[in-house]
């Protein structure tokens, strides 16, 4: 009963949590949380069999193709704070309140008296205990269940399936179309810029400075910048790197505006020229 | 019930003779012939019209005309056969085909030849035959001449059908076929509106008494499960007496359509629109005697229905006096022998009605006056044809010298109506008013006054046709008639004169003894012979009052209008426009306009004021769907509320 | 036994008010896949009570179901996404008046 009452308020916590976090991420997170905490009720009920099935096929695998899903659909995805329906989020409310004080009420109402227990039951182990009864009473149904799965599988392929309409560009056929995006509208030519700096860091979240100081932001991917997760170098560095050269006068003039919003690192020309 | 009229109404049950015809074979075999004759004519003449371009028309009218001369030659030898027969073999019939048939209903066309029907054969195809060979005369100049020699015989066909057929469903049919020609013939000048109006007026009217003739073949149907006359004569005894009575009102309510008996008589008189042999064969010798025919052949239903018989007399006995009185009024020659027609048709409803001592007059001055209104119809069409189709009397006049044939024969037809002795309406009238008065006093003396105004205005027609001074309108020239109109008049009037030798030793009475039973003589109240003499001496103060009133004085050419209200209620047709239209027409309009506005607003307001409610509601209720899937998960949710407070409140209430 | 019948329905509860108002159709399915687990739990309880392995079948075949529906479920969400570039749920919302 002690992994019950601690567990029990986590799980409510985690559950309410997934009501209130803005982000579907974290969303999926907490409903581990409960998942796995889940698992455990499982296993005090003696369900050892369903603890395993909890973890590995819930947590392990449902859990995992929601976040495999958010990554496709894209992690900026989250939700407005702003209810569309008008007075969706008020019924809503009352509505659970009221279902969740009819089913406790309910519930308190009805006696269950003294447990049985399974001893009995799982004399022989739970999973053969299992087995016996799902390839017994339920077998048709364990059987139909494949049928499902494999239904499932196919409509999932299906769904999933994207027609190709237009035929497939060659490689040549994309150079081509870069140089065209040149011609026509000026698209830069050749490659992106690599992320970071060679003189302070080089990580893929801190986007590579121009040569006149001004941050490069195609170096860095569009998911982090999306995410609001791009670094700057810190100032300090800049002004240190300043002093090591020591000769302010080699700054271009436009320098000044991308030093003041304070969100790029000034480096020398000849490292800018280089980086591009 | 208690029998006003018919007191001695209780012997009839016995005496109703039941209809058993026999196999139709010799020469009674052609009877089908009888009327295929003037049908061919009728689909040669109106088919073969436009299918051969009109070529038909030089010989389309002799064509016409002899095929109901043939109907009657075959007539005459079928009747010959008839005499020579033994008198329970004078009913046959034949079996044409069968109509139709369904479970519980087989309907044959069946043709039944008894005395009536022989009667009615040779009337009907002598007569016509006559007055089709007057019509070449009369016709001559009209350029439809071979359409309406077509509409004739078609007439003639459904007669002949009405008279032949064995059950009242191919009676029926000829009914309504008689109803047909005569609309297309009344309405013959269709150009001109007054025309057109009155075959419209013909044929609304007759349509009320069909609704009764139909629905009383219906409830035959009903109670009888057939419509033949010999089945359901054979068994009308053991049909309780308020169903005869019903289907016995509702056959009369037929008969007073067609033979324009009160209250449905208000067409005959705007039927004289149509051509005058027209008037002669359909509106005066045939077709509106099927009334008197039709009471007559079912005299198997209103032996045993002595309420109906009561309405028929009622009904007779007024037609009578109303007809008389409006034949005193009018001044349009064919409009007086109009009324008059009425007036000897109440006669003939009064025969029938009296029962089994009156059937047989009936027919007999059904017959005679076929003969001598027949003759003087198509004298009033000889007088008009030399007149440039006046049909005002006063601008007639001493015209006994410029048409001598047409006078002499118009004579004999004016004798026998008014009850010359020796002339056939003398015996065939006399005979109805004796047993008239001899059933009920009162009848009987109405029928003798009528017969008293008949005399007046016949003598009254008479005087202004041919005696008086001459009035004629400026630039006509009266002239006899061509031969071919002058020798039907001259054959009608022999049997005119003769007609009455049919009641020599009582012979129709035996002759018609199987189809409509024989009884015996009630005793009159008076001797025969001094009632004779007082409906003579009646008819001799009609005539002198005639003289008075109109031949010592000099006749103006425009009808007086400063006269009585009794003269001005009888030139309106005694009001009967105005009672239809007031009694009829009018609450049948206000009833008509009352159910459109109800409809409209009420019962189309109801429909379409649901069903825009329904719609405005759903104009509501569909922003419940306004495609939020979180919306509807609100709703599921609030059915598990409903499903869980329901379940708490089962288990723990 | 009666508090993991009262944890299970008001996880239920919780994942149901989730479905209601929250708006990303992944979250969405979240939340339904919470409500199953509750109803997996009071299941398993069930069991225990009546000494009897049937609700752990249950419970085990409710597991499969839910496999099988997310896997079809997100690649409608995923569809969906691919055309109209969104996850909410209410933007999916022309079949309508």
């Amino acid at each position: 009963m002690i992994s019950f009452w601690v567990l029990a308020p986590v799980m409510v916590l985690a559950a309410l949590g997934i009501l209130f976090v803005r982000k579907a991420v974290h969303a999926a997170l907490l409903l581990a949380v409960v998942m796995i905490s889940l698992a455990v009720q499982y296993a005090a009920l003696d369900a050892p069999f369903l603890f395993a099935v909890q973890i590995i096929v819930y947590t392990g695998a449902i859990l995992m193709l929601f976040l495999f899903v958010l990554m496709l659909v894209g992690v900026d995805a989250s939700d407005s704070v702003v209810e569309t329906i008008k007075g969706q989020r008020a019924l809503a409310t009352i509505g659970g309140l009221l279902l969740g004080v009819l089913l406790v009420v309910g519930v308190a109402q009805a006696s269950l008296g003294t447990a049985t227990g399974l001893d009995e039951a799982n004399a022989d182990g739970n999973v053969q205990g299992l087995a016996n009864v799902l390839f017994s009473t339920w077998v048709l149904a364990f059987e139909v269940t494949s049928a499902l799965l494999i239904t499932a599988a196919l409509g999932a392929m299906v769904l999933a399936h994207r027609e190709r309409t237009t035929p497939k560009e060659s490689q040549a056929d994309l150079a081509a179309k870069r140089m065209r995006d040149y011609a026509e509208r000026g698209a830069h030519l050749g490659p992106l810029p690599s992320p970071g700096v060679f003189a302070r860091t080089n990580a893929v979240d801190t986007a590579a400075l121009l040569p006149d100081g001004t941050a490069a932001e195609a170096s860095v991917s569009r998911v982090l910048a999306a995410r609001g997760t791009v670094r700057t170098a810190p100032a300090e560095d800049v002004e240190r790197i300043e002093r090591q050269i020591g000769d302010p006068s080699h700054r271009p003039e436009g320098a000044g505006k991308a030093g003041a919003t304070g969100d790029t690192t000034e480096t020398g020309p000849e490292s800018g020229e280089e980086q591009a | 019930m208690t029998n006003i009229f018919l007191e001695g109404g209780d012997h009839a049950v016995s005496h109703v003779p039941v209809v058993d015809p026999g196999a139709a074979d010799g020469v009674l075999g052609l009877l089908w012939l009888v009327i295929a004759l003037p049908l061919l004519g009728a689909v040669v003449l109106l088919l073969g019209g436009p299918l051969t371009k009109g070529r038909i028309d030089r010989w389309g009218h002799l064509l016409g005309t002899a095929l109901p001369i043939g109907s009657f030659v075959i007539s005459v030898l079928m009747f010959v056969e008839l005499l020579g027969r033994e008198e329970s073999e004078r009913q046959v019939s034949q079996h044409l085909f069968t109509w139709f048939e369904t479970r519980g209903l087989s309907v044959g066309m069946d043709l039944l030849y008894d005395p009536l029907a022989a009667l009615f054969l040779l009337l009907i195809t002598g007569v016509g035959s006559l007055i089709h060979v007057y019509s070449i005369g009369y016709m001559a100049h009209d350029p439809r001449r071979r359409r309406f020699f077509g509409y004739l015989n078609l007439f003639v066909a459904a007669m002949l059908t009405l008279i032949l057929s064995a059950n009242y469903l191919g009676l029926f049919l000829g009914w309504e076929g008689v109803g047909l020609a005569s609309y297309l013939l009344i309405g013959f000048w269709q150009h001109k509106p007054s025309a057109a109006a009155a075959a419209k007026k013909a044929f609304v009217i007759n349509r009320v008494g069909d609704i009764g003739l139909s629905l009383g073949i219906a409830l035959m149907f009903v109670t009888f499960g057939t419509t033949d006359f010999a089945a359901i004569s054979a068994v009308t005894g053991e049909v309780g007496e308020g169903t005869l009575t019903a289907l016995g009102l509702l056959l009369l309510l037929g008969a007073c359509g067609k033979s324009a008996q009160v209250p449905l008589q208000a067409w005959l008189l705007d039927a004289m629109e149509g051509p005058t042999p027209v008037s002669a064969l359909i509106h005066a010798a045939t077709m509106v005697t099927a009334g008197v025919y039709l009471v007559v052949r079912s005299n198997f239903i209103f032996e045993l229905a002595p309420v109906a018989q009561t309405v028929v007399v009622v009904v007779a006995t007024v037609t009578l006096l109303w007809g008389a009185i409006l034949g005193c009024a009018r001044d349009d020659i064919k409009k007086v022998l109009a009324g008059s027609t009425m007036s000897q048709i109440g006669y003939m409803m009064l025969g029938a009605g009296l029962g089994v001592a009156g059937y047989a007059f009936a027919i007999f001055h059904l017959l005679t006056h076929g003969f001598f209104k027949a003759n003087m119809f198509l004298g009033a069409g000889s007088v008009m044809h030399g007149m440039d189709d006046d049909v005002d009397m006063r601008h007639y006049g001493a015209l006994r010298s410029a048409m001598p044939v047409t006078f002499l024969t118009f004579a004999m037809g004016y004798l026998a109506i008014i009850g010359f002795p020796g002339f056939s309406g003398f015996w065939s009238k006399d005979k109805i008013i004796e047993t008239a008065l001899a059933e009920n006093l009162v009848v009987g003396i109405l029928a003798v006054l009528g017969a008293g105004i008949t005399a007046f205005y016949m003598t009254r027609l008479m005087l202004l046709t041919y005696f008086t001074s001459k009035r004629w309108e400026k630039g006509v020239h009266p002239h006899e008639s061509p031969k071919v109109m002058t020798v039907p008049l001259i054959v009608l009037a022999a049997l005119s004169v003769l007609g009455g030798v049919m009641i020599a030793g009582d012979w129709i009475v035996e002759f018609l003894a199987p189809v409509v039973g024989e009884v015996e003589h009630h005793e009159p109240p008076l001797p025969a012979l001094v009632i004779t003499l007082i409906v003579v001496a009646t008819v001799a103060l009609g005539v002198a009052a005639a003289w008075f009133f109109v031949g010592r004085r000099d006749v103006p050419r425009e009808a007086p209008q400063q006269v009585s209200f009794v003269t001005r209620a009888a030139r309106a047709d005694l009001y009967g426009d105005a009672i239809n239209e007031g009694l009829v027409v009018g609450p049948g309009r206000h009833l008509v306009s009352g159910l459109t506005t109800m409809d409209n607003r009420g019962v189309d307001g109801a429909v379409e004021g649901g069903s825009s409610a329904v719609g405005g509601l759903a104009q509501v209720l569909r922003t419940v769907q306004n495609g939020f899937v979180r919306s509807y998960a609100l709703s599921l949710l609030a059915g598990v509320l409903l499903v869980v407070l329901t379940l708490m409140v089962v288990n723990f209430a | 036994m009666t508090e993991y019948i009262v944890l299970s329905a008001i996880l239920f509860t919780i994942g149901c008010v989730g479905v209601l108002v929250r708006r990303n159709a992944i979250v969405v399915f979240m939340c339904v896949e919470l409500m199953l687990n509750a109803s997996n739990l009071a299941l398993v309880t069930f069991a225990k009570q009546h000494g009897n392995l049937d609700g752990q079948i249950a419970a085990f075949f409710v597991m499969v179901v839910a496999a099988a529906e997310v896997v079809v479920g997100l690649a409608i969400i995923m569809t969906i996404f691919r055309t109209r570039r969104s996850a909410s749920v209410d933007d999916a919302s022309l079949l309508k008046y």
